[in-house]
């Protein structure tokens, strides 16, 4: 078995953390995908306000949802006043073999 | 300049002069006057940083724990039942690696309710990962604070520093204090670059899996490794500094000793007046007093002894279902090694029972006699 | 788009929070108030996850961990270290959950807000120990289900009344907040931020494993909450007692109540009893309101 005196000593005296969170992707966790209907769309950002993990993108015209971090929650489906997100099953394509 | 100080007192002015910035503590016999006198140098102006008045022992290290990781240099004070309270904390701030420097008035542990000296309040936390020094004089208390800071700066572990409650912290002695421009000179800013810091943000102490925690363990290991070593050359330092040297142990007679008493704190002071007139009466007498606990000065230990050298530990203190700390902690250092003196251990005192010259004298005759026993300790008192 | 609440955020996505989690809005709600000069403290919480294991951290602020009971002594001890290098104006906020300030950490909150510390206490607010597991706190309402209050009529005690603690405090500030009302919300950390001496924050956070409520509720629910006047949103400056929303006609609280599981052993006894005590509060919060006080 190894030897911790073994291995060289790099282990900091501290180290704080300080890597972004965001190379941690959570989109695996969901169940139900958020799809924007961009025609009844009225650009209020009401879903990027309400995302708990603000990962709605109101650059452009309509809200861009960066599926690499949405959970499925459902909360901009909710809370959307123009009823246009839809939550559904999401169709995982398989590799092609 | 020479001032009569009374050992709390010394303490704080040994923080104070080492340019202390938060102080947050809490009042507890007998350490209470090191905080008064704090409170009573920011109200005349003496000094300038912070006072938190918090509103327990647990909260007071927290408040440094945050006060230093905003790299500010800090202290306290407390004692027995304030020292219990703040265990977790004592736990994180090594863990976080923080300089924080705390005076711990020695006194015995509830329940019963006792208010005089007695080692068991600082020992019990010898798993903290906190450096500790114990003093026999207040000159050792006001120079031990100042040395303290310079070591755990350098090392990036916290350090305490015992005084006996009553019999050193209440009673007044002729201390030599420096000038700030002298202090100065010998303990530098302390100048963290890891801190909280909105310039570059940060998290400290998050959550660690066991491999990198069981590394950052070995981390703390290995610099507790080298701080022994430090903890003498710092002492050396201050004596160029200074005039006034102090090492990891301290020994007086010892070289040529056939018995040597080995205590520590205040009672150092009476064990020298026990040794002379040991000596007066021709015995080969001497004394081993521990000024550092932590780390264990192994080197110190070893370099003091000799294979025909009997050691009588006298412990102010006792770890129920074993034996006197002092006493167990020099036999596991000494466990193996070639040409080790014999250990006999005594525990006196405790609660603060005076421990007198004729006491010692009658402790250091059990071992010369060979009526101590070697495995466990004797509980002694002086019946008068 | 054009949003009403500042667009830059302090919060990042992949924290490992439960879908539709309240207390990830309510921090990405204060950083949005706070802004980049904050340093944040954290006692045992949800928060503590949610920030990120070693080597990631999910907020953009300098942050320190603490233990469980000192989340107002060690941000009370970082304001103090800030200001003893000369910074004064870096803004340190205690960050915690209910349990860690109605129960364990109740000790130091009280402290500090007794010396009226220059910091800002923030509780957000989940009603049980949801970290552990969902046992109840002092902020667990009356009837709730939770993991130690697990028979049919859930926690048998009132919730504590955590503002009139802090009222009794003489504290500068007292807000309460909501993440249904987020414009509300950033808008009075931006205020915290601004006065000196203690600032407390009540902030009612949704958790839909705790609640057991669907996790497309959570800002509903908050909504609701005020809407039936369970929850009031508030400010006392100095004392001054101010409404932010007169919720007059309140929904009857059954409306709050039903989309949660953890209420779903009341009884039409207990929910008139939760009733009763909602028209009182509000009685009262009326006339603090008329008299300006």
């Amino acid at each position: 078995m190894p030897r911790l005196k073994d291995e060289p000593l790099t282990t900091p005296v501290i180290t704080p953390s300080s890597r972004p969170m965001s190379e941690n992707l959570t989109g695996d966790w969901r169940s139900v995908a958020p799809r924007v209907d961009g025609e009844k769309c009225t650009g209020c950002a009401i879903c990027w306000k309400f995302c708990p993990e603000a990962c709605v993108d109101i650059s452009g015209e309509t809200p861009k949802i960066d599926m690499h971090y949405c959970k499925g929650c459902g909360v901009c489906a909710t809370e959307c006043p123009s009823h246009c997100i839809h939550m559904s099953e999401e169709v995982v394509e398989e590799a092609a073999s | 300049m020479k001032k009569v100080l009374m050992g709390n007192h010394a303490a704080t002015i040994g923080a104070v002069l080492s340019r202390v910035q938060v102080v947050a503590a809490y009042p507890i016999t007998p350490a209470t006057q090191v905080i008064e006198l704090i409170a009573d140098m920011t109200a005349k102006g003496e000094y300038k940083g912070k006072f938190l008045r918090v509103e327990s022992e647990h909260s007071a290290m927290a408040a440094l724990l945050g006060a230093s990781t905003a790299g500010a240099r800090t202290f306290t004070a407390t004692s027995s039942q304030g020292l219990a309270y703040m265990h977790e904390l004592l736990h994180w701030v090594s863990g976080a690696r923080l300089p924080v420097v705390m005076v711990d008035v020695n006194r015995a542990l509830a329940a019963p309710w006792n208010l005089w000296t007695d080692q068991t309040d600082s020992l019990s936390q010898r798993d903290t990962g906190w450096l500790q020094f114990y003093c026999a004089t207040n000159q050792e208390v006001l120079d031990t604070v100042i040395m303290a800071y310079k070591v755990s700066e350098k090392l990036l572990l916290p350090s305490m520093i015992m005084l006996d409650g009553f019999t050193l912290s209440h009673v007044y002695e002729p201390v030599d204090v420096p000038d700030q421009k002298a202090v100065d000179a010998f303990l530098p800013p302390f100048a963290p670059t890891t801190r909280l810091d909105v310039d570059n943000p940060g998290a400290f102490g998050s959550l660690e899996t066991p491999k990198p925690y069981f590394r950052i363990r070995r981390r703390m290991a290995v610099d507790m490794d080298r701080a022994e070593a430090l903890v003498e050359q710092v002492g050396s330092e201050f004596e160029r500094s200074f005039g006034r040297g102090y090492g990891a142990i301290e020994s007086y007679r010892s070289q040529d000793a056939e018995v040597s008493l080995v205590c520590s704190g205040a009672v150092g002071s009476t064990a020298k007046q026990a040794i002379d007139e040991l000596r007066a009466e021709g015995h080969a007498a001497g004394l081993l007093r521990f000024r550092l606990f932590r780390p264990f000065p192994t080197q110190a230990l070893k370099r003091l002894s000799r294979p025909d050298m009997k050691l009588a530990v006298v412990d102010r203190n006792y770890s129920p279902g074993h034996q006197g700390i002092f006493c167990e902690e020099i036999k596991a250092a000494l466990y193996g090694t070639k040409g080790a003196p014999e250990v006999y251990g005594f525990v006196a005192g405790l609660g603060g029972g005076d421990i007198t010259v004729e006491l010692l004298k009658e402790m250091w005759h059990e071992v010369k006699n060979k009526t101590a026993d070697p495995v466990s300790p004797l509980w002694m008192e002086d019946a008068r | 788009m054009k949003a009403s609440i500042a667009v830059d955020e302090l919060m990042t996505s992949g924290h490992q929070a439960c879908q539709g989690c309240g207390a990830t809005l309510t921090m990405r709600y204060a950083l949005k108030g706070l802004g980049k000069q904050t340093v944040v403290c954290l006692p045992a919480c949800c928060w503590t996850v949610l920030s990120g294991a070693a080597p990631r951290c999910s907020i953009g602020v300098p942050l320190l961990h603490a233990p469980f009971a000192s989340a107002a002594a060690a941000a009370s001890g970082a304001k103090a270290g800030l200001s003893a290098r000369g910074d004064d104006k870096t803004t340190v906020m205690a960050w915690a959950g209910d349990g860690g300030t109605y129960d364990i950490g109740i000790q130091a909150l009280s402290g500090a807000a007794d010396r009226n510390e220059d910091i800002i206490y923030c509780c957000y607010d989940n009603e049980a120990y949801m970290n552990t597991g969902i046992q109840r706190s002092g902020g667990t309402p009356f009837g709730a289900w939770t993991m130690t209050t697990p028979g049919k009529e859930g926690s048998p005690r009132p919730k504590k009344d955590l503002d009139a603690i802090m009222e009794a405090h003489s504290i500068p500030y007292i807000a309460t907040a909501t993440p249904a009302y987020p414009e509300d919300m950033v808008r009075k950390f931006a205020k915290a931020k601004s006065i000196k001496g203690f600032r407390f924050i009540h902030v009612l956070s949704p958790c839909p494993p705790g609640w057991k409520s669907d996790t497309d509720d959570t800002v509903k629910l908050s909504r609701l909450a005020v809407q039936t006047g369970m929850f009031a949103l508030y400010e006392i400056e100095n004392g001054k007692f101010k409404l932010n929303m007169n919720v007059a006609k309140r929904k009857p609280v059954g409306e709050y109540l039903k989309p949660q599981g953890r209420f779903r052993g009341l009884t039409p006894e207990a929910t008139s009893v939760i009733q009763a005590d909602v028209d009182t509060r509000w009685t009262g919060y009326a006339k603090r309101q008329a008299n300006g006080a």
